[in-house]
């Protein structure tokens, strides 16, 4: 049972020189207790649609769809109390840039206690003991104490931490992980995606995980979906894209790992297509 | 071989209140780190989050005083909590900053901020080849002259780390310290950056401290290697002996736990999963 729908989905944003279509016509599904990654070039509109769902766009961005529904809820025809109801509960999101979504005058512990008692309704001493139990999953060194620093205290993995945290709190139904674990090592990243993915299997939560790792893919995902330059371009069962990648951007990804470097310089996209295209 | 960057006994301390739980402290989260780095060499830094690779970095680019040890550039010992830096020696260190949002004025359009840095350092320059240099830049990173007019909030994650990076080569900086430049590129985008960044060096002879959680980043564009954890370097040497014999237990667990990409390994997971759920 699909938990997000979405069909043919437009977001085109104005601009100083014109309209500009970031996301065009992408269709996307996921259901109950599905991971789906999807991956794709920078500015490929990864962010765009997801932040459509969220309801989260600028005024700027002009959105379409024939149908973009939760749980079978017209997310288009919400209003917003409606759609308040869900976001920051039922679904929520980690940001691409977590830095940029902490605010910088409130401590980290405050602000995910707000989250905690405003959502959930926890008492001030039930949000703080939640806090720091949630510090301490996502792996927070000295959580206690990490509780009570700005974000700009923190390292770069820190912060990002934090937002995961924020974003697991209210055990969503859908959580949208944008780039979650670009900030932390492998050692780190792995425990981050043990911790999604016991969620996840506890419960029934899907997952919709962008990111261009093809090592979090091969680690996480169920289904996967291709993107490139606002389209998508190829949909498949993660073992069928790693075995036998159909378009060319997807085998560009898949060789443009440095590890297969040969000689001294990195291929490229455009390397791939002028391959195709010979 | 003009070693033309070095570090002695580098120190940083941070005083935190103790916020909610006990009073102020302070916290060494760099502890006595020593590096060279030569010219048209490139060091890469690697360790554990909050293990203190951005606080070195940020240190090394002239944006904090270390709380205690000599930082050279040049031969030249520079001492920012003394003598602020003059701006041949701002335009000949540039940073590239972990989280590029933060680092960008929202209110200030692309073209601008590429601009600005050559109109304070370089006011011989015009306007005119202010903004050429800066078209140019842009493609060079990926991006293009349409997206000169745009603010910061108009570009997506890789969009404006790429900024960033065009921001800091924009003064043909001699060193670039650069923070976790590519870990928000896809991997085709990253391939791009990184041979812009291989072509540079070869041709201007520039000298890179990159910062990186990524060990096949590491592999592919380091010189030299330093591990830190918990604010010490605990493992420092060339790439080819760091990754042939890595002696530190933190560098063999980096890379006991790079994820696997291979067929064999997804093929397993999967049915491991399809197991858990029929069992449900
Ligand atoms: N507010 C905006 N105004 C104009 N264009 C925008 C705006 N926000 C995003 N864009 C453009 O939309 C396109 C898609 O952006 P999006 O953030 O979805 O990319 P992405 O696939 O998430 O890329 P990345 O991997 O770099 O994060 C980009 O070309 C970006 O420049
Ligand atoms: N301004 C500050 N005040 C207090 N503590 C700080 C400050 N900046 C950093 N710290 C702490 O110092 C330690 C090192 O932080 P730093 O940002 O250097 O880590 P990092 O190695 O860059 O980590 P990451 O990979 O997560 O970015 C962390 O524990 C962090 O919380
Ligand atoms: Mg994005
Ligand atoms: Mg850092």
């Amino acid at each position: 049972m699909a938990i997000l729908k979405i069909r043919n989905l437009t977001v085109r944003f104005a601009t100083s020189t014109g309209s500009f279509t970031a996301v065009d016509g992408i269709d996307t599904e996921v259901d109950r207790g599905e991971v789906l990654a999807i991956v794709g070039e920078s500015g490929s509109g990864k962010s765009v649609s997801m932040l459509a769902v969220m309801g989260l766009l600028p005024d700027t961005a002009t959105i379409t769809a024939d149908e973009m529904s939760y749980d079978g809820h017209d997310l288009l025809k919400m209003t917003k109390a409606e759609r308040r109801q869900l976001i920051g509960r039922e679904i929520t999101m980690i940001f691409q840039e977590p830095i940029a979504s902490l605010n910088p005058s409130f401590t980290v512990g405050f602000q995910i206690e707000e989250v905690l008692r405003l959502n959930l309704g926890l008492s001030r001493r039930d949000a703080r003991a939640r806090a720091l139990e949630l510090f301490k999953q996502v792996g927070i060194p000295s959580p206690e104490e990490k509780l009570g620093a700005y974000p700009h205290q923190m390292s770069g993995g820190q912060c990002q931490r934090v937002m995961i945290a924020m974003a697991i709190a209210s055990k969503p139904r859908l959580l949208i992980a944008d780039e979650p674990t670009t900030a932390l090592d492998v050692t780190i990243q792995k425990q981050i995606l043990d911790l999604l993915m016991s969620l996840q299997e506890e419960y029934g939560m899907a997952l919709i995980m962008i990111t261009h790792d093809m090592g979090v893919v091969a680690e996480t995902a169920d289904r996967v979906v291709v993107q490139y330059k606002g389209r998508k371009m190829e949909e498949a069962d993660v073992l069928s894209l790693f075995e036998a990648p159909q378009h060319p951007y997807t085998r560009a990804l898949l060789a443009a790992l440095p590890e297969n470097a040969t000689g001294d310089r990195l291929p490229t996209v455009s390397d791939f297509f002028a391959e195709g295209a010979q | 071989m003009t070693v033309v960057l070095e570090g002695r006994n580098i120190t940083q301390d941070y005083h935190v209140s103790g916020g909610l739980f006990g009073g102020a402290k302070t916290v060494r989260a760099v502890k006595g780190i020593n590096f060279s780095v030569e010219k048209g060499k490139t060091l890469a830094i690697v360790g554990e989050s909050g293990s203190g690779k951005s606080t070195l970095a940020r240190i090394i680019a002239l944006i904090d005083a270390p709380s205690g040890g000599d930082l050279l550039i040049g031969s030249e010992k520079v001492d920012i909590s003394q003598k602020r830096p003059g701006p041949e020696m701002r335009s000949r260190v540039q940073m590239v900053f972990q989280n590029p949002y933060g680092s960008l004025n929202p209110r200030q359009k692309i073209g601008s901020v590429l601009t600005e840095p050559l109109l304070i350092n370089k006011p011989e320059i015009s306007a005119e080849e202010r903004r050429s240099l800066a078209e140019a830049m842009l493609v060079k990173v990926g991006l293009g002259p349409e997206h000169y007019n745009r603010y910061p909030h108009m570009f997506s994650g890789g969009q404006r780390q790429r900024i960033a990076i065009a921001r800091a080569l924009m003064l043909n900086p001699s060193l670039l310290v650069l923070d976790e430049p590519v870990s928000a590129l896809d991997l085709s985008v990253q391939a791009q950056v990184l041979n812009l960044l291989a072509d540079l060096q070869e041709e201007f002879g520039l000298t890179y401290v990159f910062v990186s959680h990524d060990l096949s980043v590491v592999r592919y564009i380091a010189d030299d290697v330093m591990v830190i954890s918990q604010g010490e370097a605990v493992e420092q040497g060339t790439r080819e002996a760091v990754f042939a014999n890595p002696t530190h237990p933190y560098t063999r667990q980096l890379f006991a736990a790079t994820p696997v990409t291979d067929v064999e390994a997804i093929r397993a997971r999967v049915a491991k999963r399809q197991a858990a759920r029929a069992a449900v």
